[in-house]
């Protein structure tokens, strides 16, 4: 953006909302809007908390449990889905029921299930994340040319050997597209999951500071999460840059 | 069997110098019969041609030679044994190259070897050598997305070569290939063919390309397809390429496969 030979960074447009902010805030017509400046100090404040560091460590483990394990089902299933008739015809009904389906309704299921802790978070960051992985596995796998089979084999190839070096290779842009967006829906888990549980983690957290009217603490937190949540997608966005080139040279 | 002119060759040649024999084969597709009772022949180190209309099963009979599909009746021998699958002494050249886009030529072209357990080393010298055989010295590091059509189909020849296979399927291998670049294939294929001493199995939809490249041309009924005609096109090869397609030889054999091939067109 230009105003005559001045250039105006990008962030400009954020720092008029920040302003903005700070405004309504400083006029203290709503009191769930504090401002700008307060928020930031109770964020400074609570980052240097235990609870915080507590909580973010228990957030990232059942992120990073729930995905690990979403990965680990999700793949193989989708491959063997593509691979074989049969598993697609017992698995595919369930597998694109839960796709689209409103999955946050089934959580107080879950709930009752596991109990009000971490269990039901990773069951619920996997069951965020694992339908999307399992159907992009199995379209890689369907996508792969007939004549890529036929070669493998007219040269001697056959079972575990032609899966691993050819059918593996050929489905996996779809594969790691998979994996992409589960995770972004298994962000979206976690938050979901902690906030219906809400006796641990950020779930906790929320549920203490707006019990409490703490609106800064609140708002520094939900802060933290977006910022947290849009590092995660911009990396695994590069990450993804980097296997442009092969997913392209494709065509 | 049908209306066109059927000869068959001399009963000495077909048992003596066969290399591939095709006997009573048919084959159904669920409600589709592709191939009807073929019985065929082919020469060692002799380049037979499949000619025949659109689905009249010519890569069905490809694919039952190479092991890919099954038969459902009838069997196909080589080197006067039974053919139960893919085989070492069989190497197959896709119409679509089937090249794999996350390996190198130098890999795409060493990945019959790679298969056989061959060490790298070994494999690297070998296709090397039929790089550069198919004129892809220098792009031994690039990408099949890198390469033209006709470069592809470079690589997927030069694969089929490396493997030392006795007979060499070819399915349609130029028909991707724009028509100039398909005369330059055409005569580096006779080059090849002079060189390695193979047997090839070619099928192409072109009465020019057939007669120009093959020492014998099979030609195939509409679908079910049968045997309908078998022409020994006798073209001095060590005429230049433009005096063969100018040859009297060359063009009445091409206007006899056209007669031969015009009361289907009705
Ligand atoms: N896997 C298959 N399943 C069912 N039908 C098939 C299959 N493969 C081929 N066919 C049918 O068998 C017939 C012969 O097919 P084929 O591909 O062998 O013909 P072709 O002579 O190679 O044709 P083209 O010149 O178009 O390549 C066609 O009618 C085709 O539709
Ligand atoms: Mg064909």
């Amino acid at each position: 953006m230009r105003i005559g030979n001045f250039r105006i960074p990008m962030m400009a447009s954020l720092l008029v909302w920040l302003v903005v902010w700070e405004i309504v805030g400083r006029l203290d017509l709503i009191f769930l809007i504090p401002p700008v400046t307060e928020i930031a100090q109770a964020g400074l404040r609570l980052v240097q908390t235990g609870s915080w560091q507590n909580a973010s460590l228990i957030t990232l483990r059942s992120f990073a449990v729930g995905m690990a394990l979403a990965i680990a089902v999700g793949v193989p299933l989708g491959i063997c889905m593509g691979l074989f008739k049969t598993v697609d015809r017992l698995m595919g009904m369930w597998v694109n029921m839960f796709v689209s389906a409103p999955l946050s309704a089934l959580v107080p299921v879950l709930m009752i299930l596991f109990g009000l802790g971490e269990t039901t978070v990773v069951v619920t960051v996997f069951l965020f994340a694992v339908w999307i992985i399992v159907l992009d596995a199995r379209a890689g796998v369907m996508q792969v040319p007939r004549s890529l089979f036929e070669m493998g084999r007219s040269y001697g190839a056959s079972g575990w050997t032609l899966f691993s070096k050819i059918v593996l290779f050929a489905a996996l842009p779809e594969i790691l597209a998979g994996i992409r967006l589960g995770l972004i829906r298994g962000v979206k888990g976690v938050v979901i999951g902690q906030i219906l549980v809400s006796v641990i983690g950020y779930g906790e957290l929320f549920e203490l500071f707006s019990r409490n009217f703490e609106m800064a603490s609140f708002w520094a937190l939900t802060i933290i999460l977006f910022a947290a949540a849009m590092l995660l997608s911009a990396l695994i966005e590069h990450f993804e840059h980097r296997i442009d080139y092969y997913a392209g040279a494709r065509a | 069997m049908s209306q066109a002119a059927l000869r068959q060759p001399p009963a000495t040649e077909a048992t003596n110098d066969a290399i591939v024999e095709v006997r009573g084969v048919s084959k159904i597709y669920g409600d589709v019969e592709a191939l009807r009772n073929i019985e065929l022949s082919f020469a060692r180190g002799k380049l037979t041609t499949l000619l025949g209309p659109s689905g009249c099963g010519k890569t069905t009979l490809l694919k039952i030679i190479a092991g890919l599909v099954p038969a459902t009746s009838g069997e196909i021998r080589v080197n006067d044994r039974v053919v139960t699958g893919p085989g070492p002494e069989r190497a197959f050249v896709f119409q679509d190259f089937a090249l794999m886009p996350w390996a190198t030529v130098m890999r795409n072209v060493g990945f019959g070897l790679e298969l056989r357990g061959v060490r790298e080393a070994e494999r690297k010298r070998v296709a090397q050598h039929y790089i550069d055989q198919v004129g892809l010295s220098g792009f031994e590091n690039k990408y099949p997305h890198e390469l033209s059509g006709g470069m592809k189909q470079r690589v997927g020849i030069a694969r089929a070569f490396a493997v030392d296979a006795d007979v060499l399927l070819m399915d349609e291998p130029f028909s991707a290939v724009d028509e100039q670049n398909r005369r330059k294939f055409q005569e580096d294929l006779l080059k090849l063919v002079e060189i390695e001493k193979k047997t090839f199995l070619f099928v192409t939809h072109s009465i020019e390309e057939a007669v120009y490249v093959s020492d014998r041309i099979v030609l195939l009924s509409p679908r079910p397809g049968r045997v309908s005609q078998i022409i020994d096109p006798k073209i001095d090869r060590t005429a230049t390429p433009d005096e063969i397609r100018r040859d009297p030889g060359y063009l009445d054999t091409v206007e006899n496969i056209w007669d031969g091939l015009r009361h289907y067109a009705e």
